[in-house]
């Protein structure tokens, strides 16, 4: 992760982006189980009225995640 | 006959149970595994005319790493040969328009070197959305058979329930490839428990504390190979599940003729658009809440009548024809009104219920969870609360359990705590009741209907005590671990309406037997308690209803109501009554209101039929209902009626907020496991209700 890294917290609704990675272990698995996968595409979808948590969309469905996990998943600028 | 015991898995949304209502349709029932209290689903099917099918509809699950106690059941069942519910064969549901990750647990089960069939879901819509699946070249690649079936109208059945029937042949692919550095103890797990495959051996050691079936002896032989090879559970699990996902990436490009075309998405994205709008949104969530209440109050009320009176001119009819003795009283005063008391909710509870499951068959359910999510923490909850606390509505005992979908512990600990808080559909007849003695009928507003207003009031009470109570152990209780929402959005659908009809008839069926046997149960021994007393003074009277007549104070014709007043004053009843009379005299209750407290405490919907039993007992007057009972109840101090607006709104109160439910009690002690949440919770309760009732009454009277 270079000091510029994004992650997903920081797209922008309707943005697409390619997950290079987890910024932490801690629910890299779960994440990963669910699809998180590096190399995929996750697409912002839309946030809850409150800005969190979010809506993305990963290999075709649907995910809602909170902006500390969205935090988490580290993306090619 | 061949007997088979096969298991439907699968992930959440993915249409296992549509497809086991399809296959079991009512031949099914609902327990516990044993041990736990997780739902087991369990039907009967015929696959043909020589093999019968016992199905098992496990909870839904993405891997065979479990996040909450519901998905470690199904861990437990694949890994374990002599578990009762070890299938011969499963089917794999998964959903046509995600297959990728339908089929992560899929591969698992492969590497269990489990049977499965394949049942590939939704395919209709994956066809919509432009995707064509190679069926044959899916089977082969990887060995095992498909079928595609749409759970939804039944199709393709047949066809699943023929592979059923024929025996079917273990996959010989083998996906997960154990990582060479941990060869070693893998192996050694496996000669030590004469396993089957590596993946097995692998997963006792990934998985020690979650499987329940090893004795603390074989748990501790697994941890000593562990500690002997340095093996770390969970080092290589996220290898596992990216190598997995390969796998399933390359059969899927070889299988899927897809052109990149969610056009069947934008509905529901459009959808999302609204229902999860910053005030639409939640003006179209509690625009729902408010219909429920509207219409559990509009449209039961004319059953709730009817079945009221069908009851009551039951009892007149078979009086009149019995002659007079105990056991025809017995009958007409204890059994018939306890059996009333039972079925009178039954309109209710249908149609709580049915909201219920139509909200979580259409997918609105998990945006609740996605819209009061951030708000819900604020109070130490999290959005995953909001489900159960709504269950809540319906019976905690079953919302409590939906709690295990929550990861966190404090977020669950907080949720179980302030669920009972939530009126469930136990209060609604004792509200019912009351809410149509002191509250008007007629509308406000010409639309409004005020007593469904009222019970709207009533449940939002309660549901305020919760949320603030939420934030009193949100500062109590200590966290240790870190809180987390990763939950599936699933695509908008209309409810499949044979799924409500099941749920209706199955939650409704748990009531009537399982409530039903307390109730009546209960019923009985009140109707004895408040016929009999100590001999003595129950003799004796007969002679002082005579002299009172002798002496001007009573009419001929009052003879024999004053009779049955002082049979039941002095019946072992009114003494037990009486003696708690001086506690709740000052929230406005009588000893009459004290013998239904004491038998609520149990289970608070015995409260109706306890009064409906007390102020029927010696009760002459013909086809009296039990609102037209309550209503003519007297006050003796002050010869108004009994049902205040005071002590009817204390009694209100003291209902919303009281724990009174042991089936309550003794679910969280198994949740929590131990005595001293349920302790705490059934102080807390009572002391809130008790000021509370208190109060109202001391001010409003």
């Amino acid at each position: 992760m270079g000091a510029n890294g994004r992650s997903v917290a920081q797209m922008v609704p309707g943005e697409t982006a390619v997950i290079s990675g987890f910024i932490s272990d801690d629910l890299s698995n779960r994440l990963l189980e669910m699809g998180f996968l590096p190399g995929s595409v996750v697409k912002f979808n839309f946030s809850a009225p409150l800005g969190d948590p979010i809506c993305v969309s990963i290999s075709g469905y649907d995910i809602t995640i909170r902006m500390d996990e969205a935090a988490m998943i580290a993306i090619l600028n | 006959m061949k007997r088979l015991k096969i298991a439907i898995a699968g992930k959440p949304n993915s249409g296992k149970s549509s497809l086991f209502n399809q296959l079991t349709g009512l031949n099914q029932k609902i327990g516990n595994f044993p041990g736990v209290t997780v739902d087991k689903k369990t039907g009967v099917c015929e696959l043909d005319s020589q093999t019968v099918a016992e199905v098992i509809d496990l909870p839904g699950i993405y891997s065979l790493y479990p996040r909450s106690l519901d998905e470690k059941i199904v861990t437990e069942i694949f890994s374990d040969k002599r578990n009762n519910y070890y299938p011969h064969k499963v089917v794999l549901v998964a959903d046509a328009t995600n297959l990728q990750s339908s089929l992560l647990l899929l591969t698992q089960l492969i590497d269990l070197r489990l049977p499965v069939v394949l049942a590939l879901n939704m395919v209709d819509l994956a066809a919509k959305s432009g995707q064509n699946i190679d069926v044959k070249k899916l089977e082969q690649l990887l060995d095992l058979p498909v079928a595609l079936i749409n759970a939804r109208n039944g199709q393709g059945l047949q066809e699943l329930k023929q592979l059923l029937a024929k025996p079917v042949s273990v996959s010989n692919r083998s996906i997960y490839e154990i990582d060479p550095e941990i060869c070693q103890p893998v192996e050694k797990t496996k000669n030590h428990f004469s396993l089957e495959s590596d993946y097995e051996a692998y997963q006792y050691l990934q998985q020690v504390d979650n499987l329940g079936f090893l004795s603390e002896q074989e748990k501790n032989s697994i941890r000593e190979i562990a500690s002997q090879f340095e093996f770390f559970p969970g080092k290589y699990q996220g290898a596992e599940t990216i190598l997995r996902y390969k796998f399933i990436q390359d059969v899927l490009s070889k299988v899927v003729v897809k052109n990149a075309d969610s056009d069947w998405k934008k509905l529901s994205h459009k959808i999302d658009k609204l229902l999860t709008h910053k005030v639409w949104g939640y003006v179209i969530f509690f625009g729902i809440l408010f219909l429920i209440f509207q219409s559990i109050f509009a449209w039961a009320q004319r059953p709730m009548d009817i079945i009221d009176a069908l009851f009551a001119n039951l009892s007149n009819t078979l009086n009149g024809m019995f002659p007079e003795g105990p056991f025809f009283d017995l009958i007409t005063e204890g059994i018939i009104p306890g059996i009333g008391g039972i079925l009178i909710f039954v309109p209710q509870i249908a149609i709580l219920f049915a909201f219920i499951a139509i909200l979580e068959e259409s997918g609105y359910m998990a945006r609740v969870v996605f819209l009061m999510d951030k708000i819900m923490r604020k109070f130490g909850l999290s959005g995953k609360s909001v489900v159960p606390l709504i269950s809540g509505w319906a019976c905690a005992i079953p919302a409590i359990m939906a709690t295990r979908t929550i990861e966190n512990w404090k977020d669950r600990l907080i949720t179980i705590f302030v669920t009972p808080l939530m009126s469930c559909s136990a209060r609604l007849p004792v509200f019912a009741i009351l809410v149509a003695l002191i509250i008007p009928e007629g509308t406000w507003l010409g639309f409004f209907n005020l007593q469904g207003l009222a019970l709207m009031g009533l449940y939002l009470l309660g549901f305020t005590a919760a949320i603030l109570s939420a934030i009193v152990m949100k500062w109590i209780v200590k966290a240790n671990e870190r809180s987390f929402l990763i939950m599936e959005l699933p695509t908008y659908r209309m409810p499949k309406w044979s799924n409500v009809g099941y749920t209706i008839v199955e939650k409704t069926k748990t009531f009537v037997f399982e409530a039903g046997k307390v109730i009546l149960a209960i019923s009985i021994v009140l109707w004895w308690l408040a016929s009999y007393g100590p001999s003595d003074s129950m003799n004796g009277v007969d002679a002082q209803v005579s002299q009172e007549i002798s002496e001007g104070k009573i009419t001929e014709a009052e003879r024999e109501n004053q009779t049955m007043a002082y049979k039941l004053e002095r019946s072992y009843a009114g003494i037990i009554g009486k003696s708690i009379e001086p506690i709740i005299s000052p929230l406005g209750y009588d000893w009459k209101i004290g013998i239904a407290l004491i038998t609520s405490f149990a289970a608070r919907e015995v409260f109706v039929g306890t009064i409906a039993t007390i102020y029927s007992v010696g009760n002459t007057e013909d086809q009296i209902t039990i609102k037209s009972r309550l209503k003519a109840e007297k006050n003796p101090e002050t010869g108004g009626p009994r049902f205040t607006f005071a002590t009817g709104l204390s009694l209100l109160i003291f209902y919303t907020f009281a724990m009174q439910c042991m089936s309550t009690l003794a679910i969280v002690k198994r949740e929590t496991k131990g005595w001293k949440w349920p302790m705490l919770q059934l102080t807390y309760m009572t002391l809130l209700a008790y000021t509370s009732a208190l109060l109202v009454y001391q001010v409003l009277s």
